[in-house]
């Protein structure tokens, strides 16, 4: 029945295929512009000879790391994860409807849609540094700003995800529901939201690490939190405190990163 | 099945002693293309009067899913007239569409039901064809008299038991017969169905069929369901109408055909 396939004489190709004049050019320039950014942007051999050894006399002066001021810092620390969780839960909550608006299936409107998705992007893509130093400016110094940078940062992130897991729920139940009459707001709230539930919550403990990250940052800009203990100390050359800074800092976000890494895998 | 329920499927559409002898579904020349695909429907015909229960058979791809969802406009219909309730389908504007769908009950062949949530939950939701808001998304926040209409719904298909189970931890024919109490819980004056036996074993297939046809009797609902179990259609059914080439190709009393002659409209072409 089945025509058996005669074999073809069949030559080895060549190792490297010609390339043709574009992509030869193309290469070429990629490979000038990463060498030329190398000789200009970055250390020179001589500064790395230099600052090697300027970090290991940082760090021998860090250490002991001075634990007199523990009880400040870590009052500091716990200040800086409060800013984390309100921004989180503010830009959580927030992400809900955004990510309605932005999910295929679910915007009222294909121009509401592109809208949403635009406006997503440009809470991505702009740094959170960046947001923090644009609130500094509009609400003054101190956590409120730091608290609105995260809740942004957090939005960029989480409605994205927020849409795309509501688009990926089973269309099922929600033909079933448009069939009986629903309307598209009891349609999403009893059939996408459930349904799409654990990835967002996933979603939402991943925001949780990324917020504290960028919560002990956000100080250096003057969006409060324990940053600014941090630049204060460099900047008197306090190394030793500076240590325990960092290494509280270190322990916090390695906790929040275990506890959410635990609670996303009993979710899953 | 009772001589009355006979009656009601006669060739001249006789006035039957329970409906109007109004047609429930009055279809004229319809027509469908997907895109540039081949016609699923050229010019198909059919009337359905008040009461009756259908049976739609046919092989794969012969357009019966593409035939039932078009009543309801879940796939808009090509060319020709739907007349479905009363109403001239086309014209419906969204709410008016809505108010018609809230009228007509659709089981599907998968159970469609939101495994996360519980029985009782998505028996709840089949409210939202009446009633709209956060009372109607969960048992949570539903009224006493929804929840227990809901429940209601649930004995009817025999598992109130299974209430507050998580649809996931019941089997299929469980799942299906809470679809079935969903779909009673909008009160639907017509009951589609698109091959709700199509992934459960005989006897669970045999369940659901039983229960969406005691249940059509009961409320003097117009069934509409369609089989590829022949026993099935002849069983549940007054009427057999095949599909082929587009249009109908078969329409007979259910107690005149034999499995073997179904089988033989599935054999020539
Ligand atoms: N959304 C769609 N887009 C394109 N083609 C479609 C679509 N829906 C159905 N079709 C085509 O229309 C034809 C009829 O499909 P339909 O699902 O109505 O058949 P069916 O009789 O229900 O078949 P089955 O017995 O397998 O359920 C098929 O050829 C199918 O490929
Ligand atoms: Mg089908």
């Amino acid at each position: 029945m089945i025509d058996v396939i005669k074999p073809k004489v069949s030559h080895l190709p060549p190792r490297i295929e010609r390339m043709n004049p574009i992509s030869f050019t193309l290469t070429f320039g990629v490979a000038a512009f990463v060498i030329w950014s190398l000789t200009t942007a970055g250390p020179s051999v001589e500064q790395l000879a230099r600052g090697l050894p300027n970090i290991g006399n940082i760090l021998s002066r860090m250490f002991p790391p001075d634990l007199e001021r523990i009880d400040r810092i870590l009052w500091s620390l716990f200040q800086t994860f409060q800013m984390a969780i309100a921004g989180c839960a503010i830009g959580l909550i927030l992400s809900v409807p955004l990510g309605i608006l932005a999910a295929e299936g679910l915007s009222p409107h294909p121009a509401i849609r592109t809208a949403a998705r635009s406006l997503i992007a440009v809470f991505r893509t702009v740094p959170d540094l960046v947001w923090a130093l644009i609130f500094v400016i509009a609400v003054g110094l101190g956590s409120p700003a730091g608290v609105l940078a995260i809740a942004i940062d957090v939005m960029g992130f989480a409605a994205r995800f927020f849409a795309e897991a509501m688009e990926e729920t089973d269309k099922g139940p929600r033909e079933a529901l448009s069939a009986l009459g629903a309307n598209k707001l009891g349609m999403i709230m009893s059939a996408v939201l459930p349904a799409a539930l654990p990835s967002m919550i996933a979603t939402s403990l991943y925001c949780l690490e990324k917020a504290t990250r960028a919560s002990v940052v956000l100080g250096l800009v003057g969006a409060g939190g324990i940053g600014v203990e941090l630049k204060v100390a460099f900047d008197l050359f306090a190394y030793q405190t500076a240590a325990t800074i960092i290494l509280v800092i270190l322990m916090l976000v390695i906790a929040v990163e275990q506890t959410g890494g635990w609670l996303r895998r009993k979710i899953i | 099945m009772s001589v009355t329920a006979l009656e009601k499927i006669a060739p001249d559409g006789a006035v039957t002693p329970t409906g109007t002898g109004a047609a429930v579904v009055s279809v004229r020349g319809l027509s469908k293309q997907f895109g540039a695909g081949p016609m699923v429907m050229a010019g198909l015909d059919l009337d359905i009067q008040h009461g009756s229960k259908v049976a739609i058979i046919g092989a794969n791809g012969t357009g019966k899913s593409t035939l039932i969802r078009m009543l309801v406009r879940l796939v808009e219909p090509g060319g020709g007239d739907i007349r479905l309730l009363g109403e001239d389908i086309r014209r419906l504007g969204a709410p008016g569409l809505k108010r018609l769908r809230s009228r007509v009950g659709f089981v599907f062949q998968r159970h469609n039901l939101v495994t996360r949530l519980s029985a009782l939950t998505n028996v709840v939701h089949g409210v939202q064809s009446r009633m709209s808001g956060p009372r109607s998304w969960t048992q949570l926040l539903a009224p006493r008299e929804v929840r227990a209409e809901a429940m209601h719904c649930l004995e009817r298909v025999g598992l109130a038991d299974k209430a507050m189970a998580r649809v996931d931890t019941l089997s299929g024919g469980q799942s299906q017969r809470v679809a079935v109490a969903r779909m009673l819980m909008q009160r639907p004056e017509l009951v589609i169905a698109d091959e709700p036996d199509a992934s459960l074993d005989p006897k669970s297939g045999e369940e659901v069929m039983a229960t969406l046809a005691a249940l059509a009797s009961e409320q003097n609902a117009t069934l509409i369901f369609v089989s590829h179990r022949m026993e099935h259609a002849i069983r549940f059914s007054e009427r057999i109408v095949g599909l082929g080439g587009g249009r109908v190709a078969l329409d007979q009393p259910s107690h005149m055909v034999s499995e073997a002659e179904l089988m033989r409209f599935f054999h020539h072409d």
